[in-house]
């Protein structure tokens, strides 16, 4: 069928992407791998062999210990969050409420922001600062009389991650809400119908039925936003700067390498992501492409 | 604070702009153009991955994916040095940043709209004498206005509202939006209705394209999580 000209056309046309994704992605990597086994310190490249003495050093690091707790709670409250508040939307736009569609483009608007600009807003929601200085959440709070939830968010000691993960909610359980939409949209009616007329009630319906058959979507909102939070940058530089408290890798990877110009321990830092992200993804495209190409 | 507002003041909206309007330029530049070639590449990357597959292409494909969620810390350090080695450094550099880490969701969405093609089309063209390229330009691209969209939107977006390229790739004449309000909103000294001003002016762009065609971001963004 292909003619002459064309047999090796295609693979003229898609090298440079080919060679691009080798390069910048897998030689990238492979480079950086080789910066986390090294000595390198300071502005000069020095690529002496040092085994995997970074990572060790990094997992007796307290830093890095604080990173992975912080890590931890933002992953749970976030994921954990985004899950139920994007369920919840979803089934309330599930119920053919009128305005729907105004709705749904309503709770995706974050989704379009930037985490910088989300984090300044809510860099000013969730100011700390008590008495004549307070504003944002707190005041609004205090306004209403409802004191008792006044409080340090992110400056609380040990949790203030979860009020970081506060602001993800808020931008990402719009996008839970349209995956899980989506996914009710695909089941059939009858299915509904049938658990009606059994007499369930609506809750049942989607506690029973809905849920159940809804696993494979939640498994993989909990992976794209579980992968998402391994990552979380930007969101927090923009909340709080650069803070011990609210550290994580991706945060010490930069203040190591940038401004601490330990080449080789940023290096082990981002090894380290790529590694964990790779174990939730990796299985997760294995199964996506396997029950795609299933026609 | 959360009294009803006693008027409008404009004042803090020209205040912000002033400060951060070379910065939406900036942005500007680097990102539509990126937009545009990262669109361009993924429908040729698209058509080929989904019609005119070569030995290996279902293998190359899971590696060039995996690439859109790879964390960038892990690439950053050769990223900086090699675009300071081959010179391609501020909006340029951060531009084919986004273009080349563009190509493998690019190549998904096109991918996945190439591949719900009937077969039929290609066949038609084919009698009719069309060359590989020829069933692209005269059969495909002119019902890929929808594929087009998305991706366009999506690249128009990510590559707005990135930060970490940013700041590692430009200084600060060339800093994009992100970059530019996030050091205005760390200086103590500017006020938090400027503040909040200049947030709004670096949430317009994609809030307009957002109001417009979001219903192609919500295909951009189901894509991204392979879904398409």
């Amino acid at each position: 069928m292909l003619r002459d000209k064309d047999r090796y056309l295609n693979i003229v046309l898609v090298s440079p992407s080919i060679v691009a994704v080798l390069i910048f992605i897998y030689g990238f990597i492979a480079w950086s791998g080789r910066v986390s086994l090294s000595k390198w310190k300071g502005l000069t490249p020095d690529y002496t062999w040092n085994g995997i003495r970074n990572y060790l050093d990094l997992f007796s690091d307290p830093r890095f210990a604080v990173d992975i707790r912080n890590t931890l709670i933002f992953t749970g409250v976030f994921v954990g969050g985004s899950l139920v508040l994007g369920f919840l939307l979803a089934v309330m736009l599930d119920q053919g409420l009128r305005g729907e569609s105004f709705f749904r483009s309503l709770f995706l608007f974050p989704m379009a922001i930037s985490y910088i600009v989300t984090g300044v807003v809510w860099r000013w929601l969730m100011n700390p600062a008590m008495g004549s200085r307070m504003s944002g959440l707190n005041l609004l709070f205090a306004n209403l009389g409802l004191d008792p939830l006044v409080n340090a968010w992110h400056t609380t000691p040990k949790w203030g991650m979860a009020a970081i993960a506060l602001a993800a909610i808020w931008q990402m359980s719009g996008y839970t809400m349209a995956i899980y939409l989506a996914g009710m949209r695909s089941i059939p009616h009858e299915l509904r119908e049938a658990a009606r007329i059994d007499g369930a009630s609506e809750f049942q319906i989607y506690r029973r039925i809905i849920l159940p058959l809804l696993a494979p979507v939640t498994l993989s909102a909990l992976i794209i936003l579980g992968h998402m939070s391994l990552k979380v940058f930007d969101l927090i530089i923009a909340i709080a700067g650069k803070q011990l408290q609210l550290d994580v890798p991706a945060i010490y990877m930069w203040q190591a390498t940038f401004d601490g110009l330990f080449y080789a321990r940023g290096a082990a830092i981002g090894m380290i992501l790529l590694i964990s992200v790779a174990v939730l993804i990796i299985p997760y495209l294995r199964y996506t492409l396997k029950t795609d190409s299933q026609p | 604070m959360w009294n009803l507002p006693q008027g409008i003041a404009f004042d803090n909206y020209v205040e912000a702009f002033s400060k951060l309007s070379p910065f939406l330029w900036n942005s500007f530049r680097m990102v539509i153009p990126a937009a545009l070639i990262s669109s361009m590449i993924g429908s040729i990357n698209g058509y080929i991955f989904a019609k005119w597959k070569f030995p290996g292409s279902d293998i190359i494909y899971p590696f060039i994916l995996f690439g859109m969620f790879i964390p960038y810390q892990s690439i950053l350090i050769p990223l900086v040095r090699f675009m300071n080695a081959i010179g391609v450094t501020g909006l340029a550099g951060l531009a084919m940043a986004h273009i080349i880490y563009g190509i493998p969701i690019t190549t998904l969405t096109f991918r996945n709209y190439y591949a719900g093609m009937p077969q039929e089309l290609l066949e038609a063209g084919k009698l009719d004498g069309a060359d590989m390229l020829g069933i692209y330009r005269l059969i495909l691209l002119p019902i890929s206005i929808p594929a087009f969209v998305v991706v366009l939107i999506w690249q128009f977006t990510s590559a707005w509202n990135d930060f970490l390229f940013a700041v590692v790739l430009t200084g600060n004449t060339d800093w994009p939006i992100t970059v530019a309000l996030n050091n205005m909103a760390g200086s103590q000294i500017i006020a938090w209705n400027v503040q909040m001003a200049g947030s709004l002016l670096a949430a317009l762009p994609t809030l307009i394209v957002y109001i417009f065609l979001g219903r192609y971001f919500l295909r951009g963004m189901l894509a991204g999580s392979l879904k398409g």
